[in-house]
């Protein structure tokens, strides 16, 4: 009987005196896709950190095809036979592609150390035909698309002929097409031999693929085993400890005649064309499109990140004309970026000061003051990450850096929450989110709404929209293609309408 | 189709090769200023004294595309090349043994660097700004401020020519053009140098060795501004105590304006830290031959570099712009 690919024995984590990770026993067959849920912060990266040779475990053993395993640093593990897939892809833009397949490796000529070009381009070449991306080997990774460097990090396995391949939540930024496509990959890759560790809060798309399923809760083992004795309520028990009945909240809030936002003919060449819409008090009014329809684009523009060349933007009776984001925060206006990692969150900072930093006017004793009220922004910290359940040791000393995936998203969502906006602009703001926290975001988005905020919520993902919108808008290549109200939702018009206008715009060099 | 785009890439484009624009552009400047400029004469001169700056520049580069900086190249000269003179007068070494060990003296120095760096994980700009200090310091120390008179076995490879036709200075440049080179594109190590000044995090992830990385950097820097320094005594006879002042700024000027970004992982030494370190040249050539009054030289040069500088910021920004702005089809 061939052994495990992987077994863990009694492996336990601590961070700052917190727990990560207590007594996982676990072991996962070769040739098979595990697959790894848990809420945020339960621990999963940090397991498969462990692994990888990024952290070392406090206790326990590992051992991998039988022998031990016991990486001192990432380079141990990938001569085990180990590669990594991080939850933030870990590729150099600034390299070509089979600079980054190799980087850690090259093909080399002699004993001089000189690079076997010849070779290193034959074998990318042969890795980016076994995962079905065709571009020249020497493209610079960062002229792909976020689909194809996906891509590039699965050919860095292949290419190094990995037998275990860890993909920490590859889907939340692919769109429906591209994950279609890396399923199909992943199932080649499993019928060739290779185990596969894919972890996603995606509860569908992990039973679906699956083999074998792993769950963790606050550090723990919960339970484990074949994909048959699984059901996606079953997971959700496993992974909150209860049952959760409705993956949506009741609506309660409902839109007024007011306007809030009025947005006409809002233009920047070649990125958005004549955008024009209302948002009123207290509406959840969604944008539904695919990636690179331009949603974000026109996000930026309306929150003051980005110019635009033709049109107005008024809030709240006031009009924003070559406007800043601190004009636009001061006329009640909140933007939950999609990238956290680059815009949304000072990554070495503590979480309190990340949190307060939107929000040290209102923190402020009064408008003038100069002097900073940290009791104040402590308390208001503390209750805002109560709230969205945002895990962590220490708010003070802890920094965002050191925080799960999920958190993260949570803490930008925190920091703009206590901003009291009026006008609330969210990016996908249940990207990698657990199901119980995706809940509780909900819901702040209702009260917020009957509060009498205006929301504009941008998705990929329909369903959550429908669930929670009173009215959306669908783009596509830059422009408006629908406008449904809550009575004419259907799912097959948004879909056509959010395809609308892209056989233009695949002409090549558009990318 | 798309308008913003087009222009966009073109502005990149351009701001990728702008070490070879602003070539042109300062070339024909001064050669309309000064019509002997053009001569062969002059162009041979300005690379000949561009090169020791350029060695030193080249070793430069390699710490700025990890992303580090190396203030302390100036003092490195300095010291190793008052610790080769002071050996020739007590030892009388012939040519070779001064060379090895001035450069000894600048690998010695330069795993100081590396030291502090990356293992007492001080920060580049205070490490080599502190041993930058130290190095002058034990350098005047040593001379006890005398300049230190090379002998002529020495200076000779200064004004020799190889084959009767190059320039030594000139060739050793080439040299060491080439094999920079050649560790930044053929070997692993030069690799994981990009890599690593992309993004220091990704590299460890990746399973790179970032600490030896970066004191492979500061190493290879170190060892070049004792190369340089030694051609540069050779070219001038003697060191003084303020030999290699202010060389920091030519060298890390030189390689900016050659289109080696400071914020780390852009930029190549060929053709790019050639053409900057014979424009810093040329610039206070160029400015003598079209008679500019001396004090504004400094001024000019300042404004030049400012540029540079403004104009990696400006792609960089441009190049962040740009990777949001995927559009994609499916
Ligand atoms: N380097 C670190 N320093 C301190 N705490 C850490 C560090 N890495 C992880 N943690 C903590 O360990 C816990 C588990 O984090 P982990 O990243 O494994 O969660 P996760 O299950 O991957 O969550 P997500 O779904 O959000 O990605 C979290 O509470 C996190 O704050
Ligand atoms: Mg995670």
């Amino acid at each position: 009987m061939p052994s495990d690919a992987i077994q863990f024995e009694n492996v336990s984590k601590e961070f700052f005196g917190i727990r990560a990770l207590s007594g996982i026993t676990l072991s996962m067959p070769p040739a098979q896709i595990i697959g790894i849920v848990g809420e945020n912060g339960a621990g999963k990266s940090t397991l498969m950190n462990i692994l990888g040779g990024i952290v070392t475990p406090d206790t326990g053993s590992m051992t991998c095809q039988g022998q031990p395993h016991k990486p001192a640093g990432p380079a141990d593990a990938t001569r085990a036979g180990i590669a990594f897939i991080h939850q933030e892809l870990n590729l150099f833009g600034n390299l070509s592609i089979v600079d980054n397949l190799f980087i850690d490796g090259f093909p080399k000529i002699d004993r001089l150390g000189l690079l076997d070009k010849r070779k290193a381009n034959q074998s990318a070449h042969q890795a980016l035909q076994t995962v079905g991306l065709h571009c020249p080997v020497h493209t610079l990774v960062e002229n792909l698309t976020p689909c194809e460097q996906q891509l590039v990090e699965i050919a860095r396995a292949v290419g190094r002929n990995a037998r275990l391949i860890i993909l920490d939540e590859p889907t939340s930024s692919l769109t429906q097409n591209e994950r279609d496509r890396l399923f199909s990959l992943m199932n080649t890759l499993r019928n060739a031999g290779c185990t596969l560790v894919f972890i996603s809060h995606n509860l569908d798309e992990v039973l679906r693929m699956s083999d074998r399923i792993v769950v963790l809760r606050d550090g723990c083992l919960v339970s484990t085993g074949s994909k048959t004795e699984y059901t996606v309520e079953r997971m959700i028990i496993d992974m909150v400890g209860r049952q959760i009945k409705n993956l949506y909240p009741p609506k309660t809030s409902v839109p007024s005649e007011t306007i809030l936002l009025e947005v006409s003919g809002v233009t920047r060449p070649g990125i958005i064309e004549d955008i024009s819409f209302a948002l009123h008090k207290g509406e959840i009014l969604g944008l539904f499109g695919l990636m690179g329809s331009g949603r974000t684009e026109l996000a930026r523009i309306l929150f003051g990140l980005d110019p635009c060349t033709a049109g107005e933007i008024v809030a709240i009776n006031r009009p924003l004309r070559r406007h800043k984001p601190a004009e636009s925060i001061h006329s009640g206006l909140a933007f939950v970026t999609e990238n956290r990692r680059d815009e949304g969150l000072l990554m070495e900072a503590s979480i309190e000061f990340n949190i307060a930093l939107a929000a040290l006017r209102q923190t402020a004793g009064s408008r003038s003051s100069i002097w900073v009220d940290h009791k104040a922004i402590r308390d208001k910290s503390l209750r805002v990450a109560r709230d969205l359940r945002l895990q962590a040791a220490d708010h003070k000393r802890q920094s965002a850096r050191n925080l799960s995936g999920g958190n993260q998203q949570k803490l930008v969502i925190a920091k703009w929450l206590l901003t009291n906006p009026q006008i609330l602009i969210l990016d996908e703001p249940t990207r990698g989110i657990d199901v119980g926290a995706k809940y509780e975001i909900y819901t702040i988005m209702n009260n917020l709404a009957a509060g009498g905020a205006g929301i504009l919520c941008i998705s990929s993902e329909l369903e959550e929209l429908t669930a929670t919108c009173d009215r959306i808008l669908v783009m596509s290549n830059g422009r408006i293609h629908g406008d449904f109200a809550r009575s004419e939702f259907n799912e097959k018009n948004m879909l056509h309408a959010a395809f609308k206008g892209l056989r233009t715009a695949a002409e090549p060099g558009d990318r | 189709m798309n308008m913003t785009a087009q222009k966009n890439r073109i502005l990149l484009a351009a701001l990728r090769n702008m070490p070879i624009i602003l070539f042109v552009g300062l070339f024909l400047c001064f050669g309309v200023l000064a019509p002997d400029f053009f001569r062969y004469q002059s162009i041979e001169n300005a690379v000949k004294q561009a090169s020791y700056v350029g060695i030193v520049a080249v070793g430069m580069a390699f710490v700025l595309l990890t992303g580090g900086i190396d203030l302390s190249v100036g003092s490195n000269m300095y010291l190793s090349t008052v610790v080769a003179g002071l050996c020739i007068q007590r030892f009388a070494l012939s040519p070779a043994a001064a060379f090895v060990i001035c450069i000894g003296a600048g690998f010695t120095f330069a795993m100081t660097n590396a030291f502090i760096v990356t293992r007492l994980r001080v920060v580049p700009f205070i490490a080599t700004l502190a041993t930058l200090v130290a190095g002058r310091g034990l350098g005047r120390m040593l001379s006890q401020s005398r300049a230190i008179s090379f002998p002529e076995t020495i200076t000779r490879i200064g004004s020799a020519r190889l084959f009767d036709v190059v320039p030594y200075p000139i060739v050793l440049f080439a040299l060491t053009l080439l094999a920079a080179w050649i560790m930044l594109h053929r070997t692993q190590w030069g690799r994981q140098i990009y890599a690593v000044g992309y993004n220091l995090e990704s590299a460890r992830k990746a399973g790179i060795n970032t600490v030896r990385i970066r004191a492979i950097a500061y190493v290879v820097c170190g060892v070049f501004a004792s190369f340089g320094g030694f051609i540069s005594v050779a070219q001038l006879g003697n060191v003084n105590a303020g030999f290699g002042r202010g060389s920091e700024f030519d060298a890390i000027a030189a390689a900016v304006l050659g289109g080696i970004s400071l914020f780390g992982g852009i930029g190549s030494i060929f053709p790019g830290v050639l053409l900057g370190a014979v424009m810093i040249q040329l610039v206070s050539t160029g400015l003598v031959s079209a008679k500019v009054d001396l004090y504004l030289h400094s001024m000019i040069s300042a404004l030049i570099i400012f540029a540079a500088v403004a104009i990696d910021s400006h792609r960089t920004i441009l190049l962040k712009k740009m990777q949001q702005r995927h559009i994609r089809i499916e």
